[in-house]
């Protein structure tokens, strides 16, 4: 846990040349505690977000990826009974004040879903509907912004003819890029994915994971994998969760090839999970 | 052969064979209504009774424009009342009050007025509305049949809406999506189909409703859309000629059941045919 | 490009701050206008109770319990006699009747649909089932009154008659004038009407037999039967019960199915042929017609109609809730 904290919070401690430059800081948490009623699923985790990095969850599944992404944009307020304590910020922000305005939290980090959502009406108006939410603007203004976020989410050649279709009847990975680009639309400044690629077959998986790479130019970026690849793939920074704890957080590259816990030194060699 | 499994045979055989013997006797008795009911509707249907009011006793003129109109204009503001009515105490119970106690309690008594006799209502009614009102009224009608509408509604929204799978909901308010509009504008629509079939269905159960009209709406001999007075309406009209001596009231009794019951049918095939479109989704 | 984001969102913040306040006042609206609505359903059933109490309290005050055991009914007496004992008598009498014959009926209907029917066929006889559920009560009645009475009138209590002339006891049910217009008569029709209710719920209880322990059963060589008998039935007992009492709800206040054939006689007969009356008959017969004490009565009939169903649909209630949890677990 200490080495930790020395490695995370800081760029001006004593860290041996990391492999990438530390970014500001855009998500913090310090003791952050998640509760199922009475059950501590989370324990003291601390870590940081750094702006327009990937950072990746990893670790056997029931160990808390999901758990800690829906803190983020506070998902868990939709059921009773789950609490968080501990500090969470972002930027200047308290995340777990409670008199936040959620819907303003979660238009600043958004967030895709393992299984993709399309909303049940069309492609454009899958991207329009989130827009029109809090701009009103014309329509050609729309169409523009429907279109950059189609582009955004790598879809619009495949889609540009058929804007009126529902956005049910494109294929899996298709939809999952539609919900990329809905999110986008909004202009969070956090992404947040939870398991993305988990319905979707390889050569999707492959476009999901190079979009991710280019939205890290304009946002900071937390995903949620059980595909160790996949991390090593896509990400900056990785941790490795196991029973509720965070375990070890570092530059991907160092904990997939000099990790510094026992624990996960088995879990990317397959010994577990 | 094995004594044991020959006796075991013989029962299976005595079993299957009760079993297809009842579902004979049911199907049987069904058909022979379906059977009576075509047999002697179809040959009064002509295009008096659609185009004429209803008869005075012992004419063999006359049609049932008058009561089927008033049973149109009742229905469609009973559904009118009670559905919307309904629809927002479902969502209630599907949406905000899942964890709540007060939501067991709300499904258990809808559940019972479900199925609460339909005269009770038109006696609540009587009591609550034709009495301090001082008189029969076909809107006191309406609102009869708008009880009976909101048990079946608030059933199938908050079924339907349960329906709904949550990642939607939270992909919704995960773009900053109020409570409200997530379920306005998604979980409605989402469920668009299934909220239908239920005011379908509900407007299939009070399209032939005749007990609670019979001391609320009453029926009349005449044209009329004054919603204050009594009004005529097919099912008390049906119950007054059935009962009557003269063969022309009971051949448009047995005519406006026949469409009473086309039209129930064809609601409820209608329900039917959305829902399947749903699941198949 | 990131330079353009980053400007946006500078400014987003604000902007949308001030477009969801927007929406705060119809969220809330909402919200309060689906609550108000829900506890409406709470309201209605205190409606009931209370224009039901309120209007039987003359006859409250004037009969008192003997209300229940009386059994002459002479509306236009001075000052009019009320008892109940009549149509409380035919309402237990024919819903029990008609239970006898739907019950067995009904279950082999949905043990046939689910276990015998050839699967082509399961569909379209389903359908049929549910659509007949359907159908307005009034349509019962009236084929009822045209098409079941005469014939039952005119062939079987004669018959019955006949075959039962000098038993004892069964001599005695079976008795009297044959009539369009008796105890019997409703019964059946009655009958026939929760018929494909219970079908319909049965089915839909012994769905919820998970498959692999009726393959279990089949697997060593059960036959139809004994798989009923010993993994269906016993699974689904209080889902089987549930749906019958929720039938028996039905039957005992239906109105319109029975109105038109019971006779509306408030004399108790010992012969199930003879006429007799329930209360929602009676309700639906008289009703109209009367006004004071009278009227009065006939609501407190109501108001003993809605306690014994309500007693008899929560019952059914809570044992449905208790298979949908075991086939929830």
């Amino acid at each position: 846990m200490t080495d930790l904290s020395v490695s995370v919070s800081s760029a001006s401690g004593p860290v041996p040349q990391p492999a990438l430059p530390e970014a500001a800081p855009k998500v913090t948490a310090r003791g952050l505690n998640f509760y199922y009623g009475e059950h501590h699923a989370l324990k003291n985790i601390n870590l940081t977000l750094g702006t327009n990095r990937v950072t990746a969850f990893i670790g056997p599944s029931g160990c808390g990826k999901s758990t800690l992404l829906r803190i983020f944009n506070r998902m868990y307020d939709l059921y009773p009974g789950q609490r968080a304590t501990g500090q969470l910020m972002l930027d200047q922000t308290n995340i777990l004040d409670p008199k936040l305005d959620l819907n303003l939290l979660r238009a600043r980090v958004g967030m895709v879903f393992q299984k993709p959502t399309p909303f049940p009406m069309t492609i454009y108006e899958n991207i329009a509907f989130g827009i029109r939410l809090y701009e009103k603007i014309s329509k050609s203004e729309m169409d523009g912004r429907v279109e950059k976020a189609l582009r955004g989410g790598a879809l619009w050649n495949e889609v540009k003819d058929k804007l009126n279709a529902s956005g049910l009847s494109l294929s899996g990975g298709q939809q999952q890029r539609l919900c990329i680009a809905r999110t986008v639309a909004v202009r969070p400044e956090v992404i947040l994915f939870d398991e993305p690629c988990s319905a979707l077959d390889p050569i999707s998986t492959a476009k999901i994971e190079e979009l991710i790479q280019e939205l890290a130019e304009d946002y900071t970026i937390a995903i949620v994998t059980h595909n160790m690849q996949q991390a090593a793939r896509v990400s900056d920074k990785t941790a490795f969760m196991y029973l509720g704890e965070l375990i070890e957080f570092d530059d991907t590259n160092k904990i997939f090839t000099s990790p510094r816990d026992r624990r996960t030194q088995d879990y990317i060699t397959g010994r577990f999970g | 052969m094995n004594p044991i499994y020959a006796s075991r045979r013989r029962n299976d055989i005595i079993i299957r064979t009760l079993c297809v013997g009842a579902a004979l006797f049911g199907v049987t008795w069904l058909a022979l209504i379906l059977f009576t009911l075509f047999y002697n509707g179809l040959s009064g249907i002509n295009l008096a009774v659609f185009t004429q009011d209803t008869p005075p006793p012992g004419s063999t003129e006359g049609g049932l424009r008058n009561a089927i109109i008033g049973s149109i204009i009742m229905t469609v503001i009973g559904v009118g009342i009670g559905a919307p009515l309904g629809l927002f105490a479902g969502t209630y119970l599907a949406e905000y009050g899942k964890h709540d106690r007060l939501t067991s309690v709300i499904r258990f008594i809808n559940d019972i007025l479900l199925s609460a006799p339909s005269i009770i209502i038109g006696l609540f009614i009587y009591g609550a509305i034709v009495v301090p009102m001082g008189g029969f009224s076909a809107f006191a009608g309406c609102l009869a049949l708008a009880v009976i509408v909101i048990p079946v509604v608030v059933r199938t929204t908050e079924d339907m809406l349960g329906l709904v799978p949550n990642p939607l909901r939270e992909a919704a308010s995960a773009l900053g999506l109020p409570r409200s509009l997530v379920i306005r504008r998604i979980a409605y629509r989402a469920a668009r189909s299934g909220l239908i079939t239920g005011v379908l269905l509900a407007t299939a159960r009070v399209a032939g409703e005749t007990a609670p009209l019979l001391f609320t709406a009453l029926s009349n001999q005449f044209f009329s859309l004054n919603l204050t007075k009594t009004m005529a309406n097919l099912p008390v009209t049906i119950n007054n000629f059935v009962q009557s001596p003269y063969v022309h009231w009971k051949q448009l009794a047995w005519s406006g059941a026949l469409l009473i019951t086309l039209t129930v049918l064809a609601l409820n095939i209608g329900a039917r045919l959305l829902g399947a479109e749903r699941t198949s989704k | 490009m990131a330079v353009e984001s980053d400007v946006m969102e500078a400014a987003g913040p604000y902007d949308r701050a001030r477009a969801l306040s927007a929406f705060k006042l119809g969220d809330i609206t909402f919200y309060w206008i689906t609550r108000a609505c829900a506890i409406s359903v709470l309201l209605i059933l205190g409606g009931i109770i209370i224009s039901l109490v309120v209007g039987a309290w003359p006859a409250i005050r004037e009969y008192g319990l003997a209300f229940l055991w009386t059994q002459r009914w002479a509306p236009s007496a001075d000052p009019p006699v009320l008892g109940a004992l009549g149509p409380i008598y035919g309402t237990l009498i024919t819903s029990v009747i008609a239970m006898m014959i739907a019950i067995p009926v009904g279950l082999g209907i949905a043990v046939f649909l689910t276990e015998i029917c050839p699967l082509w066929l399961r569909r379209p006889i389903g359908l049929a089932i549910e659509l007949l559920a359907g159908i307005p009560s009034i349509i019962y009645g009236m084929w009822g009154f045209f098409v079941l009475g005469p014939f039952l009138a005119n062939t079987f209590q004669p018959f019955m008659i006949s075959v039962f002339d000098g038993v004892p006891v069964l001599g005695t049910i079976f008795a009297g004038p044959p009539s369009y217009l008796s105890l019997f008569n409703a019964s059946l029709i009655l009958a026939i009407m929760v018929l494909p209710f219970i079908t319909s719920i049965s089915v839909d209880v012994f769905k919820t037999v998970p498959p692999v322990l009726k393959e279990a059963a089949y697997g060593v060589g059960c036959t139809t039967w004994e798989v009923v008998r010993n993994v269906v039935i016993p699974y689904t007992r209080v889902g089987v019960i549930g749906g019958v009492m929720l039938a028996l709800g039905r039957a005992l206040g239906e109105t319109m199915a029975v109105t038109f054939i019971i006779g509306n006689s408030f004399k108790i007969q010992s012969s199930i042929f003879a006429p007799g009356t329930t209360i929602s008959a009676a309700i639906a017969s008289e009703f109209a017609e009367s006004d004071g004490l009278h009227q009065s009565g006939l609501i407190l009939l109501g108001l003993l109609l809605f306690v014994l169903t309500f007693f008899v649909l929560a019952a059914a209630r809570l044992m449905l809730l208790r298979l949908e949890k075991k086939a929830g677990n």
